[in-house]
């Protein structure tokens, strides 16, 4: 949640007058040794973790439901399906829980700046995340080895600690993150942090809202990526009950969540034009405040000018500002210190936004049909298009999250604290970068072979996966 | 006990638990990687494999536990280490990667290729994390982070207090999952299992105190005040440790697996316990106290909470946990 992008130059369109004016300004820029690449590492390992926290966050309630109705309608397709993806959720929260040690550490190695001066500030809510994290391993533990040795009714149980616990854990690493968004629990007096009250900071102004636009994202993310996968089933022609129950419940729960999403998205963003108006700006690209402001789709800024854009008047004051004339604010008002990257801001925002109402519109669309007669699974082209709605929420999401995080740029702790005063003073941080990318390659690498093999050998019949040291099948072998 | 001396002893105690149930787990690894060729070894890593499958991510969330309190009650402190020791906690971070991601790869492996390619990794990296956080310990308790954390990026970690460190965490390791191990074989009926691991077990646990024995020397040198502290106040928790570790090679020659796990973690929990009597009142050694440390008040207040409700939420589940996987039924592979 820490750090931030790549600078604007990635995405504008790339012109030697362009090249020249990135050139100078990376050459200009008096900025600690360490920030960038602590920044590109930071934006690896948490735009990789934040994926695999979403199944931690949502699998479990998914995995609760099919398991209560194997339970209840005694039925052999749902204890199935209950039980492969307690067996998928166990190689995801492994690299989850791994990949989130990656952020403890890097938490304290690329920012000893935020760490020293805020750690008694923002800490406490990482402390009952912790706690969250251990009931959330320990029931894992017992869930995943309990299938045949539990009676099966405690057994499910065991599923409702995990879900609880994904939740909380949500919220507390939001409430850190919406900490460094509008930072409260503290008083800087004459640089030195005085008054701390952690839960204060823990409990401040922004926490419930971007919980829950975070929460809510991870059951789409989850719901349309375990839908998609028995979508491309259905496409390959296997139409039986096991793919029509593992696409429903997911898509169930992906459904709820895209439609309240906007809702949320839409609280979440009110009021921003006072608490981070260079972020709504650059949301909006709003190059300077006009009264009413138009809705800005696409476009470029660039030398104060924006360029490429398509512009629907009025509507960005109705959507930003709720209301018909009240003008977003200005990029000049801004000084050129306090603005974030704005065109990495202003993209990741409107993919998010784009791809959150495609989705919303989706699942309206299928579930309207569906109530009208018509079921949209017979076409090809809403099982193509459901294959890559998990994809498409996971790319929803890492938008959001840059649009949040580059959008507080250049500011780690909002108004307190710069980035730059973060970092450390390390050499050598690129060779970390490219040892981090290599190993997050393998492990990935690893985990598509690991789970594409489980759902091969469960087509192919099998559905105990014995492993392939035990004695029984190295002694078969030799 | 002042508030932040408080606050320290739940983070030795995270430590404590890290050290024995995480460095069961660890020392685990020792084992897999000996075990020998795929059909030889087939055995002992299915019983790797059961024994720790269910409780590592649990095991493992008390070094999350120890870096939160850690940051959260002396941050300026934990700043200071992290950038001192950056490059052995780095290691140490791509072991815990390695091991847990490709834990969970072997198990679900298709071929025995692709299990013997996640397996060595496993173990490999098993073997060298707690060789890097024993470095670590070495560093912080012979004094080698200063306060504002510009210490030697290279010596700090390569000196005779962490290299012995380091070495002694890995023995540690192993000798205690030897014991665990050997107890679970001869629950679940290996007996053939049971007794290949006591005897390794003992290997390790004679080898292991025969350097801790070695290191006695170098470390007095190499860290006056810690060897104060150990031959001082925390003297009581160095013999309960060296009685222990003798009563486990005791039981284990005699075969009473079952119960040399008790001695076995006691060794362990007496060592890492003494080692925090040690050094206090010093957080960083001849750096910085735990009083100077601290963090805000109300903060530390705050983190009392959270350890209380970890005590309510956490343990008894976690007791039921260690309970399920020693019971009859679980013990069935």
């Amino acid at each position: 949640m820490i750090g931030g992008f790549p600078p604007r130059s990635v995405v504008r369109v790339v012109t030697p007058a362009l090249l020249a004016d990135v050139v100078a300004q990376l050459s200009a820029a008096v900025e600690p040794e360490g920030l960038l690449p602590a920044r590109q590492q930071m934006a690896l390992s948490l735009g990789w973790h934040i994926v695999l926290a979403c199944f931690g966050v949502a699998f479990p309630a998914m995995i609760l439901v099919m398991h209560l109705r194997g339970i209840r309608r005694d039925d052999p397709v749902a204890l199935e399906l209950a039980k492969r993806w307690a067996k998928t959720s166990a190689v995801l929260f492994a690299i989850g829980a791994v990949s989130g040690t990656v952020l403890s550490f890097e938490m304290g190695l690329l920012w000893p700046g935020l760490m020293g001066t805020y750690g008694d500030v923002l800490g406490l809510p990482f402390a009952f995340e912790g706690l969250s994290f251990f009931v959330e391993a320990i029931f894992l533990g017992i869930y995943l080895y309990g299938w045949g040795r539990m009676p099966p009714k405690r057994h499910v149980l065991m599923l409702v600690p995990m879900a609880i616990a994904g939740v909380v854990g949500t919220f507390c690493v939001l409430a850190v993150n919406a900490w460094m968004n509008a930072p409260a629990g503290f008083r800087l007096v004459d640089g030195e942090v005085t008054d701390v009250d952690p839960w204060a900071a823990m409990f401040n102004d922004q926490v419930w809202l971007q919980f829950a636009h975070m929460w809510v994202a991870a059951y789409m993310v989850v719901g349309f990526s375990i839908a998609g996968v028995y979508a491309v089933g259905m496409l390959r022609g296997r139409r039986d009950e096991h793919h029509r129950l593992g696409f429903v419940v997911p898509f169930a729960f992906a459904t709820v969540a895209a439609l309240a999403q906007p809702f949320v998205g839409h609280l979440l963003g009110a009021g921003l034009d006072e608490r981070q108006p260079a972020k709504l700006a650059s949301f909006e690209l709003a190059e300077t405040a006009e009264s009413p402001s138009p809705l800005r789709i696409g476009g470029v800024y660039v030398d104060g000018e924006v360029k490429g854009a398509i512009d629907i008047p009025v509507l960005g004051s109705v959507f930003a500002m709720n209301s018909f004339d009240e003008p977003v604010p200005g990029l000049d008002e801004i000084p050129e210190d306090d603005r974030p990257p704005v065109n990495l801001t202003h993209w990741a925002f409107q993919s998010m936004v784009g791809i959150g109402t495609l989705l919303a519109g989706s699942v309206a669309l299928f579930w309207f049909l569906r109530w009208r007669g018509r079921d949209l699974l017979e076409k090809r082209w809403f099982l193509r298009f459901v294959a890559v709605s998990g994809p498409l929420a996971v790319v929803a999401l890492e938008s959001g999250w840059i649009a949040t995080e580059v959008g507080r740029q250049p500011w780690i702790v909002y108004g307190y604290m710069r980035t730059t005063e973060a970092a450390g003073d390390y050499s050598g941080l690129w060779w970390l970068l490219g040892s981090t990318v290599v190993v997050y390659a393998a492990m990935t690498a690893g985990a598509v072979v690991v789970l594409r093999s489980m759902a091969r050998r469960w087509r192919a019949g099998e559905s105990d996966l014995p492993s392939p040291y035990a004695p029984e099948t190295v002694g078969e072998r030799s | 006990m002042s508030v932040e001396v408080a606050v320290a002893a739940a983070l030795i105690v995270g430590v404590v638990a890290y050290a024995v149930l995480g460095g069961a787990d660890f020392g685990s690894g020792f084992f897999d990687l000996t075990a020998g060729s795929g059909r030889r070894g087939a055995e002992l890593r299915t019983l790797v494999d059961h024994s720790i499958g269910p409780v590592w991510e649990a095991n493992h969330v008390w070094l999350i536990y120890v870096l939160v309190i850690w940051w959260t009650a002396f941050p300026e402190t934990f700043a200071a280490a992290m950038t001192t020791l950056v490059l052995p906690l780095l290691l140490a971070l791509l072991g815990i990667v390695l091991r847990g991601a490709s834990f969970a790869f072997r198990k679900y492996s298709a071929t025995l290729g692709q299990a013997r390619l996640f397996g060595v990794t496993f173990a490999a990296s098993s073997i060298l994390t707690p060789f890097f956080l024993g470095t670590v310990a070495g560093a912080l308790a012979s004094g080698r982070v200063p306060a504002d954390g510009t210490g030697d990026r290279w010596s700090s970690w390569l000196n005779p207090t962490s290299l012995f460190g380091g070495v002694i965490a890995v023995g540690t390791c192993a000798f205690l999952a030897g014991v665990f191990l050997a107890a679970d074989a001869a629950r679940s009926g290996q007996g053939r299992l049971a007794e290949d691991l006591r005897l390794r077990a003992l290997a390790v646990g004679v080898v292991t105190g025969a350097v801790v024995f070695a290191a006695l020397g170098p470390i007095m040198d190499d860290a006056p005040t810690l060897s104060d502290g150990l031959t001082g106040r925390a003297a009581p928790l160095v013999v309960l440790s060296a009685v222990a570790g003798v009563a486990t090679l005791w039981l284990l020659w005699t075969r009473r697996y079952a119960w040399a796990r008790l001695p076995a973690a006691v060794a362990v929990a007496a060592v890492v316990s003494g080692w925090g009597v040690g050094q206090y009142p010093w957080l960083l050694v001849d750096e910085v106290t735990i009083a100077e440390g601290a963090g805000a008040p109300a903060t530390l207040q705050a983190l009392l909470v959270a350890v209380g409700l970890a005590v309510v939420v956490v343990l008894p589940p976690l007791a039921y946990l260690l309970r399920l996987t020693q019971s009859e039924e679980w013990s069935r592979h």
